[in-house]
């Protein structure tokens, strides 16, 4: 065996966005397109508040980058260049729909309703995200890769035991995951219960410095062929395929149709997270490709170019996410350390009388500095 | 002898154990290109090629569990997990297969794989990044466990595990990734101190401080301040959990008659019962007192900003070797 024989049978994986089964709805010089699978059922209206969700992500993106540079924040996963996918998807589901993230669903949070301040005391290291997964209907943030598509899965599972009821669920997560078993094994236990889930991929091409060729010879998307549901590659930089295609499978899964996988192809513009230094395993030369297919621009030229919007309107999104970056920066900066006893709160439901005893002697022990 | 960061030593380490056995191989998740989250890889897949120092897909079971199978075709490969909390993906390839299959086997299989595994906390990172899992390891029959504390440990036992033939645990204190030592890499290896021996790394008559991995310094932190008062601690660095070197540490305790353990983990159940429990049948009669455990609470690892209420500290120590005076 030659050395080179380890190595070819990892072929590039796709052609990219030329491919001509990616669903495409607005290019990203901003002409329309349609798609006889996917139509868009958006008023102007719609489309307007989509620019303005994804300026404000993207500036709050921005603040929550330069807080962890000053040292507000212990680390930032950055959500730069996903920000079509994330609001495309999530502006699709209902408000009774649930959703499962990874640590990037900034986006997905902000659509839940989630105020950004509480996704950022989880990176300042107050807590493990701040927010009531019941209320939002967004899962808590998992670090650990792919352990919560199953979670998703069996919340789907569920949910199909309940009459009447056509809620679905959303699961998120990246193509460095779709390597782990449990994200194959959630592939497997949705297709054999035709669950209600939409695995909702996003193919931002890098895990950390693992590019997906590494984890995949095919496009993602055709994956879920071998497991018996449908998959489609979307534009993940663009917002109206995203919103339209999500759309879909989320009817499709509703109608007990089972599972369904969507491969968002899109980029992650900024380092894996602020510890990350991305010059080490990949060029420039990328970002700059990418940059020419910028998530907000082709919405921005669209918008302009079409006439439904005008400079007013955009010179007022510009001045809210100001305002958002401001308010997120002084509520970050003066979120108060937790209690130290608080860490003893909710290990358990019913409580445990070792922990309240471990509780008791370390208020003791702090007690005993305060005595000195 | 060169001063070198442990994250440094550990490359040098590596570097020698690439060079000197063909059969060694690297792989995990980003130690390509990237040289690891801690660059502890760094300029290795450079040099040694993608054969050599292979970026893996993200899966940890599929790490380890082909290393298995590479490791029984002959090679000898080092496995990395990014990080403490992402090794259980592997957890029932390392507990059920590689820690069973020699003696499954009746011997006649070696499965001769290093797992290296960035532990413990104090970084102020996010969850998942900061635990402290040796004990369920050492808890598993045909696994060694090994922890280094310094630099110069960390250069030669990351060399003497890649040459041991049984499956090795490596703990890499993740904290002290960038705390420098002097390291002799001129010395051979195999007259190098045993990987599975204790060390006392300080001598003292009054009490025995039993530590290992990040928790090493803190106890020698402890000892210098008490012997300001003082009082003269014993250091002992008990790197390898398993098998455990009982006789450096029973001779120690015997001498002191207190022993005060410390680690990260929690206490309940932790690397330090088995210490404790062992002395207690062992040494009961030199004994004056209990002996204390120093270590985290029995709650998840908390969110950074509560960290150094959670962790071990010198203050914590100090009122633990004290309190083994009140008896
Ligand atoms: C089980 C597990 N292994 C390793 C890690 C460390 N890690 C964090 S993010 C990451 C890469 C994830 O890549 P991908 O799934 O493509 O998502 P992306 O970060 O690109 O959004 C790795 C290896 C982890 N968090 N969990």
């Amino acid at each position: 065996m030659t050395v080179d024989s380890l190595h070819h049978t990892v072929a590039p994986a796709d052609a990219g966005p030329a491919d001509p089964a990616l669903v495409q709805l607005l290019t990203p010089e901003g002409q329309r397109r349609e798609h006889p699978n996917f139509p868009l059922l958006l008023d102007d209206a719609a489309i307007r508040d989509l620019y303005r969700d994804l300026v404000l992500l993207r500036r709050f993106d921005t603040e929550a980058t330069a807080l962890q540079r000053q040292g507000e924040l212990g680390i930032w996963a950055q959500v730069l260049g996903q920000e079509a996918a994330q609001i495309g998807s999530a502006r699709a589901l209902r408000p009774t729909d649930m959703a499962f993230p990874t640590y990037r669903e900034h986006g997905v949070a902000w659509c839940r309703g989630v105020p950004p301040e509480k996704i950022l005391e989880l990176f300042r290291g107050i807590n493990f995200g701040g927010w009531n997964p019941l209320e939002f209907r967004l899962a808590p943030y998992t670090i650990v890769i792919g352990a919560h598509t199953l979670h998703a899965v069996g919340y789907a599972m569920a949910l199909q035991r309940e009459p009447h009821n056509d809620d679905a669920v959303i699961v998120y997560f990246g193509d460095g995951a779709a390597s782990e078993g449990d994200v194959n094994e959630a592939f497997v236990f949705a297709a054999s219960y035709n669950a209600p889930v939409v695995f909702f991929l996003q193919n931002n091409q890098w895990a950390i410095s693992v590019p997906e060729s590494r984890q995949s010879r095919i496009p993602l998307y055709q994956r879920a062929k071998g497991f018996g549901f449908p998959g489609v590659r979307v534009d993940g930089n663009d917002v109206l395929a995203c919103l339209a295609v999500t759309d879909a499978a989320l009817q499709h899964v509703r109608s007990g149709q089972g599972p369904f996988l969507i491969e968002a192809f899109t980029y992650r513009m900024g380092a894996h997270t602020t510890s990350d230094d991305p010059t080490r395993y990949r060029l420039a030369d990328e970002l700059e490709k990418w940059k020419l297919r910028d998530p907000i621009e082709r919405v921005k030229a669209y918008l302009s170019r079409s006439g439904l919007a005008d400079a007013e309107f955009f010179a007022s999104v510009d001045v809210e996410a100001e305002a958002l970056a401001d308010r997120i920066r002084s509520a970050c900066v003066s979120m108060p350390d937790p209690d130290p006893l608080a860490m003893f709160d909710h290990v358990y439901a019913d409580g445990s009388p070792m922990l309240d005893a471990e509780r008791r002697s370390y208020a003791e022990y702090l007690a005993s500095f305060g005595e000195a | 002898m060169a001063t070198l960061a442990l994250a440094r030593a550990l490359n040098l380490g590596l570097r020698r154990a690439l060079e000197s056995d063909p059969r060694v191989v690297i792989m995990g998740e980003d130690v390509g290109k990237l040289g690891g989250v801690f660059r502890v890889t760094d300029g290795l897949q450079r040099d040694f090629g993608e054969d050599r120092v292979m970026d893996t897909p993200l899966a940890e079971s599929g790490i380890v569990g082909t290393a298995i199978g590479m490791a029984l075709r002959g090679l000898r490969p080092i496995c990395e997990i990014q990080f403490d909390g992402f090794v259980f993906p592997a957890y029932d390839q390392i507990v059920n297969q590689l820690a069973k299959l020699h003696y499954r086997s009746r011997g006649t299989l070696t499965v001769p794989l290093v797992i290296r595994i960035p532990f413990g906390g104090g970084i102020g990172a996010v969850e998942h990044h900061s635990e402290s899992p040796e004990a369920l390891f050492a808890h598993i029959p045909g696994l060694k466990v090994v922890a280094c504390g310094n630099a110069a440990d960390a250069y030669t036992m990351i060399q003497q595990a890649v040459a041991c033939d049984d499956p090795v645990i490596f703990f890499e204190p993740k904290r002290r990734y960038w705390e420098r030592a002097e390291v002799d890499t001129d010395a051979p290896l195999d007259q190098a101190f045993p990987l599975t021996a204790a060390r006392v790394v300080r001598e003292g008559r009054d009490v025995t401080l039993l530590a290992y991995g990040p928790s090493v310094k803190l106890a020698l932190d402890a000892a210098a301040a008490a012997a300001e008062e003082g009082r003269e601690i014993e250091v002992i660095d008990v790197r390898s959990l398993s098998p455990l070197d009982f006789h450096t540490i029973s001779s120690s305790v015997s001498r002191t008659g207190r022993c005060v353990v410390v680690h990260e983990a929690p206490v309940f159940l932790g690397f330090g019962a088995e210490l404790a429990a062992r002395i207690t049948e062992s040494c009961f009669y030199r004994l004056e007192a209990p002996v204390l455990r120093v270590g985290g609470f029995s709650i998840p690892y908390p969110p950074s900003r509560l960290e150094e209420h959670y962790l071990p500290d010198v203050d914590k120590i100090l009122d633990a070797v004290d309190r083994t005076f009140s008896y």
